[in-house]
């Protein structure tokens, strides 16, 4: 009646699929597939991590696994079935599956189930991924104090270390050496050439970057996420580029204060909007320890737009006075979900100051995928026109 | 109990089934590690095409195997021969009482018609079908490159559920326009209409060029796009008709899941309890298993938001055959699928025995309802209507090549959940390389309608 039988033969016998996975394989597809779908929305997925500032040098992202859609009915509530077990028409209980919920829940595997991949991407790797060359508007020489010294490359030399051999160079003494074509190039000791190097000194451009923060009780907890997503590219990609980059963190509501960068980032606060007092915090600590003649000061802002309205004076002047310090004020309105265009209150005050002349950019962030493209706007122009927006 | 006295019983439980008969092809015994008995589980199919979907799918089973929730032990492919894989991890007792339910499938799938009508469109070999298509798949990333293969499977797996299992598998385009029939009879109407005043022929609408297409709503959304795409290529649309053949042979597995379940059980019950010839140790071991595999879905006094079908149809069959005789069992597997075999079959007082319930729940609360015996049927049923999917029908081809798709939200009693559904016409826009739409409803009844792009 049957056919062949291998059975009770054991699992012997070397058969393909022993040696190889189907299932493995295509959850190796997924995987890739994951890490793409989060690389491409990096800033969103960091920042939902619990990461930020935290000075770790990798970010664990949590992801949920991939769907593959198909057309379903919307779940609907409440939502029916039929179950077994002794109750009666009229009862209620909790659902006996939720108090147990580890893990997956009926048949095929479509529910999620709760199951999470921990993802660790180095944070180096993401700046390098994503970084284009940045630069700090309008970096000016600032010569007081005490000028950089730094070893330059000045030259080259007969002797010298050995592992300063510059073998082109070499190569090409050799070559000049040569008289005959087809002759066999054979080196002397008097074509080598070794880099010299020399201390020099280098026109000191010392840079301090403000971060000022509005974590009033109008910034949504997403809002917040949102710019300091922002800062905290910003700094790791500056911080990338110029070694010795002084940053102050500022965080504001109708007083400010300064954090650490650490505490910066966990910060939040409550109450109404006065953006005078971060513009006069910052103000302050220019004043006392970063001297506009011998720093470059930047401010970048993050708020809301929403300043109060009796505070708009104010905010005007003290912006004003800020702005004569500084090499460039930034500008980023956080409006998760919306977009609003810096139709607001700070929004208007950066943009008369520009029109005044001062050396500002504003940028309205709405999504965690602007992010890039916030700090692209900034960091990116070579020079900027004073006025540019 | 060793392999060579599984393979005396073996052939003893054949005849013995045969005996009391059951009719079925000859089936391949195989034993697998349970690591490939998974991956048979999570495809489908022996063989099959890659796609990442299925490597999800192998995940959740990894986990829920670790967490001892689900064990496997045996699948079997209908056909002839048919397949039987089973886990080489099974005990020898646990093997016998997996030949004799993997018999009982095998009858099931060579008499139930709906198997039948099935089997006979996409052939009885449908194993190497399904491998034939994993290697000309293979072939096409070789040709094509793996992303624009995976963008086929990506779309043609979405709409795997969406097939006409009532039109022939290989079903050619519409026939065109037919011709008016300009020789109409003569009659007593015709002959006074025609003595009215001549109309002027120029007012005669020009006659259309062209039938609609579809000219009804169509259901088979796999076939319509590999018929109509308009810029599909050739490997892409044989790709769309590889998956909706797969899907021609799940259909019968879903749609009588109950019954064939539970008319399996029945019989590995029935035949061991009729095999003399078993040791009566190997007897005991197996029927322990037996009552693990068909234990209801809330043993031990608890309550359960979910049925175990080997239960539910072990108890049905098992009324039916004391209530109607094995003969009367016999003719019903044949003629019925799961809606027949629950409307008719499943009573109240089995019910009620069961302490079947149907319920509703929102936020973690469930809530019994006050429900008859129809209406729990029927709450059993609407998960099973339509392949587990929803209407979605083809309503117009567009004169620009824009695919209508629409949702017939009246026969599910509710729309779509649109995010998953503009999921979906994304992957069927990267094939159908024009505009897709779907119409649907929120919650509230009110139309609207989904884009890609």
């Amino acid at each position: 009646m049957a056919g062949t039988r291998d059975i009770g033969a054991g699992a012997a016998g070397g058969k393909w699929y022993e040696l190889f996975s189907r299932g493995a394989r295509d959850w190796l597809r997924h995987d890739e597939k994951v890490r793409a779908a989060v690389r491409a929305h990096l800033p969103q997925a960091v920042a939902d991590g619990e990461l930020i500032g935290g000075g770790a040098r990798t970010v664990r992202v949590p992801v949920r696994l991939l769907e593959h859609y198909r057309f379903r009915l919307h779940p609907g509530a409440p939502q029916r079935g039929v179950g077994q077990g002794p109750v009666r028409a009229g009862d209620v209980f909790d659902d006996p599956g939720q108090a147990t919920a580890a893990g997956g829940k009926g048949e095929g595997g479509e529910d999620d189930g709760g199951v999470r991949l921990l993802l660790e991407f180095k944070i180096d790797d993401i700046v390098e991924w994503l970084w284009e060359e940045m630069r700090l508007p309008n970096l000016a020489v600032r010569d007081a104090a005490a000028p950089d010294e730094d070893w330059t490359r000045q030259g080259w030399d007969r002797r010298g270390a050995r592992s300063r051999l510059d073998r082109r160079r070499t190569f090409r003494e050799m070559l000049k050496r040569r008289t005959a074509p087809g002759a066999v190039p054979t080196f002397t000791d008097a074509d080598l050439r070794y880099r010299q190097l020399a201390r020099r000194r280098r026109p000191a451009m010392r840079a301090v970057v403000f971060f000022l923060l509005d974590v009033s009780g109008s910034m949504s907890a997403r809002d917040r996420q949102l710019a300091k997503s922002f800062f905290f590219w910003t700094v790791q990609g500056l911080r990338r580029e110029y070694r010795t980059l002084e940053t102050v963190f500022v965080a504001h509501t109708t007083a400010a204060w300064e954090f650490a960068e650490a505490e910066f980032f966990q910060v939040s606060g409550s109450g109404g909007t006065v953006a005078s007092s971060g513009f006069a915090k910052v103000s302050e600590i220019v004043r006392e320890r970063f001297d506009p003649h011998s720093w470059n000061v930047f401010l970048l802002y993050a708020s809301d737009g929403d300043n109060a309205l009796a505070d708009a004076h104010a905010a005007r002047a003290a912006l004003a006075h800020l702005a004569a310090a500084t090499r460039f004020c930034g500008y980023v309105e956080v409006a998760a979900g919306l977009s609003r265009h810096l139709d607001t209150e700070t929004g208007r005050l950066f943009a008369s100051l520009a029109a005044e002349g001062a050396s500002t950019a504003s940028f309205a962030l709405a999504e965690f995928d602007d992010v890039w493209g916030a700090i692209r706007a900034f960091f990116t122009a070579q020079q900027r026109v004073p006025g540019a927006s | 109990m060793s392999g060579k006295d599984w393979h005396a019983y073996g052939a003893r439980l054949e005849r013995l089934a045969h005996e009391q008969g059951l009719r079925f092809h000859p089936v391949e015994f195989e034993a697998v590690p349970d690591s490939f008995m998974m991956e048979v589980a999570v495809y489908g199919l022996p063989v099959r095409m890659p796609h990442w979907s299925f490597g999800v799918r192998y995940l959740y089973q990894l986990i829920h195997r670790h967490m001892g929730h689900s064990r496997l032990f045996e699948v079997v492919f209908p056909g002839n021969p048919g397949h039987a894989y089973l886990a080489a991890g099974n005990g020898p007792a646990e093997n016998l009482l997996v030949t004799a339910h993997v018999l009982g499938h095998a009858d099931f799938s060579r008499n139930n018609l709906l198997f039948q009508r099935c089997q006979s469109q996409v052939s009885d070999r449908i194993v190497e079908h399904a491998a034939e298509h994993a290697r000309q798949i293979q072939q096409a990333i070789d040709t094509h490159g793996f992303a624009r293969v995976e963008a086929v499977l990506d779309a043609a797996l979405a709409l795997e559920q969406h097939v006409d299992i009532d039109q022939p598998l290989r079903r050619g385009r519409y026939p065109g326009p037919a011709q008016p029939d300009r020789s109409a009879p003569e009659d007593a109407f015709r002959r006074r209409f025609a003595a009215l005043e001549p109309a002027p022929a120029a007012q005669s609408p020009p006659a259309r060029r062209s039938a609609p297409v579809p000219p009804h709503p169509e259901r088979d959304l796999l076939w319509f796009v590999a018929q109509y795409g308009p810029e599909l290529e050739s490997w892409e649309r044989d790709i769309f008709l590889a998956v909706r053949e797969e899907s021609f042979y799940f259909y019968p597995v879903f749609a009588t899941q109950i019954m064939n379940e539970g008319w399996a059980s029945y019989w590995h019950a029935r035949l061991l309890r009729e095999a003399d010839f078993i040791p009566q140790q190997a007897y005991l071991d197996a029927i322990k298993c037996h009552s693990d595999v068909v234990r209801p879905a809330a043993a031990d006094q608890q309550v359960a938001l979910a049925l175990n079908p080997y239960h539910l149809g072990l108890s049905i069959w098992e009324q039916i055959v004391a209530a109607q005789g094995l003969d009367a069992a016999f003719t019903i597997r044949a003629e019925d699928d799961d809606f027949a075999f629950i409307r008719n079959y499943l009573t109240r007082e089995l019910a009620t025995d069961l302490g079947l319930f149907a319920y509703s729940a929102r936020d973690g609360r469930v809530r019994v309802l006050e429900a008859d015996i129809d209406a729990l049927r029927e709450a059993i049923l609407a998960p099973r209507y339509n392949f587990g999917a929803p209407t979605v029908l083809v309503e117009n081809l567009a004169g620009d090549g824009t695919l209508e798709l629409a949702h017939d939200h009246r026969v599910d009693g509710r729309g779509l959940d649109l995010e998953r559904g503009r999921k979906v016409l994304e992957y069927v826009h990267r094939l159908w390389r024009r505009p897709v739409r779907l119409r649907t409803v929120d919650l509230e009844g009110r139309a609207l309608e989904v884009r890609a792009p």
